[in-house]
């Protein structure tokens, strides 16, 4: 429960920041999920990986379906990647910085 | 154990983010802060617009004077209905902004000689920092300096100009990181506030681009090179056969401006031969830069109206160079195309009068020769005297770089163009300096024309709104609904004796400066008898006229093909105008082919040559897409051309100017012993049967080549495209199956064409038509960033109209409605 918790934290608090944060302020909230929900370091950074992985990866998804493909098939072309790998490579930054975010977080709650 | 994961997690965080948030060499340039770039709530994603989406607002504004409502019709052009001029001009800003924000700046950066700011000094290939010196030296900025003052000095462009830049900068200021267009984010940079001085920056790109192609400095090498009698044939000036756009015949009055050849212009001017070498100049503007114009009287057409058709041929970009709209307000109401960087309609058409332009063509860039006393370059010799050069100091800023100084002496000709400061692989030689005079760099107020024929109501309206107009010169075709149709080639031309400015000037000696003609002496086409006024770059009058009209690049074919048709041409209606606008029919070919045929000596070619030459022989004449002709053609005309002159012209390493096609097309028909035939590198002496077999056999294996890659039709050889500004393939349209060519009505050549087809029927409910190739919205994200391209391949129109508020109000298709008030 925690852990499901701590994702939908995560991918909530990313999403909220970044709307008045520069695009890596997520980095900060997934810190203080993992600070605030007590888990295993491993599984505060799959839950911070995870929350920001899937939150981008679906806005990344609906914007390009909303858009019927007509950029994401420019900028495909434009960085010479797949329109899929686009999406699963901006989901992965996402998760990644969200998931190391998230050990920081965790180690430093274990600080105490 | 604890802290160290701590902190070294938090350092792994930092690292990725500092990593992901900056720019990161890829090739020969840089990516964008990818983390940024990617991320889905600020990157490029955000430019995606949901299709369907509409463009509503309420958008209230303190230093609005009152309200104005815009009605965004089914393909997006904008129907703004304002309660003062002024609103009108802060909405066209903000619109202008909205829509194509980063086309604007990214113009007048070029323009103003300021690339390296966001691009580096360099990146892929493209040595910015070089393009940025180019612009500067050329004084962009100064001529820029000097017409805003003009434009200011007037109350009507000042309000104007200030209303625009207030409603481009209320759109600025809504923007933050996330809205930015897509560009900004590719390359990583900021827009920043709109200013008076962009405005006229854009505009004088716009003279740039129309009056920046000299050809002084090749001139004065060919001359060097060969004999005065060679010289002539290859440059001729003055053409009999050509359509002049003020008919042979026309009296002129008796001239207003004195000229007197300076007493030492044989020994200092036309004999003179002194060659140059300067730097090959990063940027000239396209040769086929030109356009088509023209107007038909009630006479000539089905409903008894005038129709007028305009269609300037300009680099064909994404996002577009127009941007298409409607501009009601309680003085005027007009339709037509706008400049995103520039208040008002440029060619459009309003409820009583439709205007259109094409280029000049005039040379009113010349170079004047400066002695100066020393390397510093602070004292010039003009008149037996050391006159004092002050130095105009050009900073260049460079992204990650410190700035470069360019420190420009000016002299009374103008800014120093070449010296052996400027930055080159062919640096001029020590002590030789070439200052620049040019037109463009005299205060004037181009702004004021399109405001007043915007406004326009007949003809004394027309000829009044472009008496002031100067740089750069255009042919304003003009028709009315009271049945006028005229036509003027307008503009500040230097008054030039016969082959003055064609070469290098000795710049140390007043006599050699020049007056301008004055205005009464450009000739105001009105009404003729044969019922049709025109113009496509062609010398505006036959060689009668009192002045030397040296150019570059004036055009034969086009004029008189145009011309032969509308001469011909009885009870003509809207839809006729649309295909001779779109017309392919290449009269270059026309000229040259049978004289081509008579020396291809056949019983020297291969039965697989053979049918090549079955294929042009039989070609109906048209560069339509689908036809093998024009492939062959022009493949074979470029290697005459080559086989013809390249031997003379390699005799030097010298930048020489170009032959016309018409220059070689006369040889080919009127002189058969034309010396330029021989190959002079060999020991025999060939005729145009030698190389124009030769050339023909030349032409084969390219054919063949060709048809294996199925591009022997026209359409695929000449692999047409429109290109975005930063020519990113991915953000271009390319390989457009189309016709068209050089000197073809239809001018689309690879990448440059008629940017706006407009024809408009001056019935008492206006009947018009009109597209670009392009969409209304800058933004690659949106679904109306290309719209009209596939329609106007197909010589299509859209049918344009000037609606009433209401009538818009009630249309079902709408796509938003944006309404600005106080």
């Amino acid at each position: 429960m925690k852990f499901v918790i701590s994702i939908l934290l995560t991918a909530a608090l990313g999403f909220a920041i970044c709307l008045y944060l520069p695009w890596w302020s997520f980095a900060v909230t997934s810190a203080i999920v993992a600070l605030a929900v007590h888990q295993k370091a491993w599984k505060a950074f799959v839950a911070g990986f995870t929350g920001m992985f899937l939150l981008w990866g679906f806005l990344a998804f609906f914007i390009d379906v909303n858009n019927n493909h007509i950029l994401l098939q420019k900028i495909s072309g434009l960085l010479g990647l797949g329109a899929s790998v686009i999406i699963i490579v901006t989901a992965f930054i996402g998760g990644i910085i969200s998931g190391v975010a998230a050990l920081t977080g965790s180690y430093a709650r274990k600080l105490h | 154990m604890r802290i160290f994961f701590c902190i070294l997690y938090a350092a792994i965080t930092i690292v990725l983010i500092v990593t992901l948030d900056m720019p990161l060499p890829k090739g020969g340039g840089k990516t964008p802060r990818m983390g940024y770039f990617l991320s889905p709530q600020k990157g490029f994603w955000q430019n995606a617009e949901a299709t369907g989406s509409k463009f509503d607002g309420n958008i209230k504004i303190p230093g609005l004077q009152g309200k104005t409502e815009v009605y965004f019709d089914d393909r997006l052009v904008p129907h703004v209905y304002a309660d003062n001029d002024n609103d009108a001009y802060f909405v066209q800003g903000y619109l202008h902004a909205k829509f194509r924000l980063w086309q604007m700046e990214f113009q007048t950066y070029a323009a103003g000689g300021r690339l390296s700011e966001i691009m580096g000094d360099s990146s892929n290939g493209s040595n910015f920092l070089k393009i940025d010196i180019f612009f500067r030296r050329l004084g962009m900025v100064y001529g820029a300096e000097n017409s805003l003052k003009a434009m200011e000095a007037d109350p009507v462009t000042k309000q104007a100009l200030d209303a625009y830049t207030s409603g481009v900068n209320e759109y600025i200021n809504s923007l933050d990181e996330t809205n930015y267009p897509l560009e900004y984010k590719l390359l990583n940079y900021k827009p920043e506030p709109w200013t008076n001085l962009k405005s006229a920056l854009f505009l004088k790109y716009m003279s740039y681009d129309l009056t920046g192609a000299d050809n002084d400095i090749e001139m004065t090498n060919a001359k060097a090179i060969f004999s005065k009698a060679q010289f002539e044939k290859l440059f001729p000036y003055g053409n009999d056969s050509v359509q002049n756009i003020i008919p042979k015949g026309t009296p002129f009055a008796k001239r207003g401006v004195t000229l007197k050849i300076p007493e030492t212009a044989d020994s200092l001017y036309f004999n003179y031969k002194e060659t140059i070498k300067v730097p090959a100049n990063p940027v000239k503007p396209d040769r086929g830069n030109g356009s088509n114009n023209w107007a038909v009287d009630g006479t000539k057409t089905k409903s008894g109206r005038p129709i007028l058709c305009s269609d300037p041929h300009l680099g064909l970009n994404l996002p577009s160079l127009w941007y298409e709209m409607q501009i009601s307000t309680p003085s005027y109401n007009v339709y037509g195309v706008s400049f995103p960087g520039s208040p008002a309609i440029i060619i459009g058409f309003n409820d009583d009068c439709a205007w259109g332009v094409t280029n000049a063509g005039r040379d009113v860039k010349d170079y004047y020769s400066v002695t100066f006393q020393d390397s510093s370059q602070t004292h010039y010799l003009f008149n037996y005297e050391w006159k004092k050069a002050e130095k105009r100091l050009e900073v260049i800023k460079i992204k990650g770089k410190p700035e470069h100084v360019e420190e420009i002496p000016m002299t009374l000709w103008g800014p120093v163009m070449y010296d052996k400061n400027y930055n080159g692989n062919n640096r001029v030689a020590d002590g030789k300096a070439y200052a620049l005079r040019w037109t463009a760099h005299d205060p004037s107020n181009e702004l004021r024309t399109f405001i007043m024929l915007d406004r326009a109501k007949n003809l004394d309206d027309y000829k009044n709104a472009i008496s002031t107009f100067k740089n750069p010169g255009q042919n304003f075709v003009f028709a009315s609904k009271s049945g006028d149709i005229a036509i003027k080639e307008q503009g500040n031309f230097p008054a030039k004796w016969r082959r003055q400015g064609d070469f290098v000037m000795p710049g140390k000696d007043s006599s050699y400066a020049m007056q301008n003609i004055p205005d009464s002496e450009n000739i105001v086409l009105h009404n003729p008898s044969r019922g049709f006024v025109s113009s496509a770059n062609q010398y505006a009058y036959d060689t009668s006229y009192p002045y030397y009209m040296g150019g570059t690049d004036y055009e034969y074919f086009r004029p008189n093909i145009i011309n032969r048709n509308l001469a011909a041409m009885k009870g003509i209606t809207a839809e006729d105008m649309q295909h001779l606008q779109t017309d392919n029919y290449n009269l270059l070919a026309e000229m040259a082919r049978p004289p081509l045929l008579k020396y291809i000596n056949t019983s020297a070619l291969s039965d697989s040559e053979k049918r090549y030459l079955d294929i042009f022989t039989s070609w109906n004449l048209r560069n339509d897409a689908t036809e093998q002709g024009p492939t062959i053609f022009t493949s074979l005309w470029d290697n005459v051309m080559y086989g013809v002159y390249n031997d003379e012209f390699s005799k030097t390493d010298l930048r020489l100017p170009p032959i016309d096609d018409e220059t070689l097309v006369r040889a080919l028909r009127k002189d058969s012993l034309y010396e330029f035939a021989d190959d002079i590198t060999t020991p025999q002496k060939e005729t145009f049967r030698d190389i124009i077999t030769l050339a023909f056999k030349k032409t084969v294996p390219d054919m063949v080549r060709a048809e294996k890659d199925s591009a022997l039709v026209w359409g695929r050889f000449k692999n047409s495209g429109i290109r975005h500004l930063l020519r990113i393939p991915a953000l271009s349209r390319l390989h457009l199956l189309s016709g068209g060519g050089d000197h073809i009505i239809n001018a689309y050549t690879q990448y440059h064409g008629p940017s706006w087809r407009m024809v408009v029927q001056l019935t008492d409910e206006t009947e018009a038509y009109g597209l670009y190739p392009g969409g209304q919205s800058g933004n690659p994200g949106s679904e109306y960033y290309d719209t009209f391209i596939n329609k106007w391949l197909k010589g299509e129109y859209y049918p344009i109209h000037i609606f009433k508020k209401e009538d818009m109000q009630k249309q079902q298709n709408l796509l938003g409605t944006i309404t600005f008030s106080k």
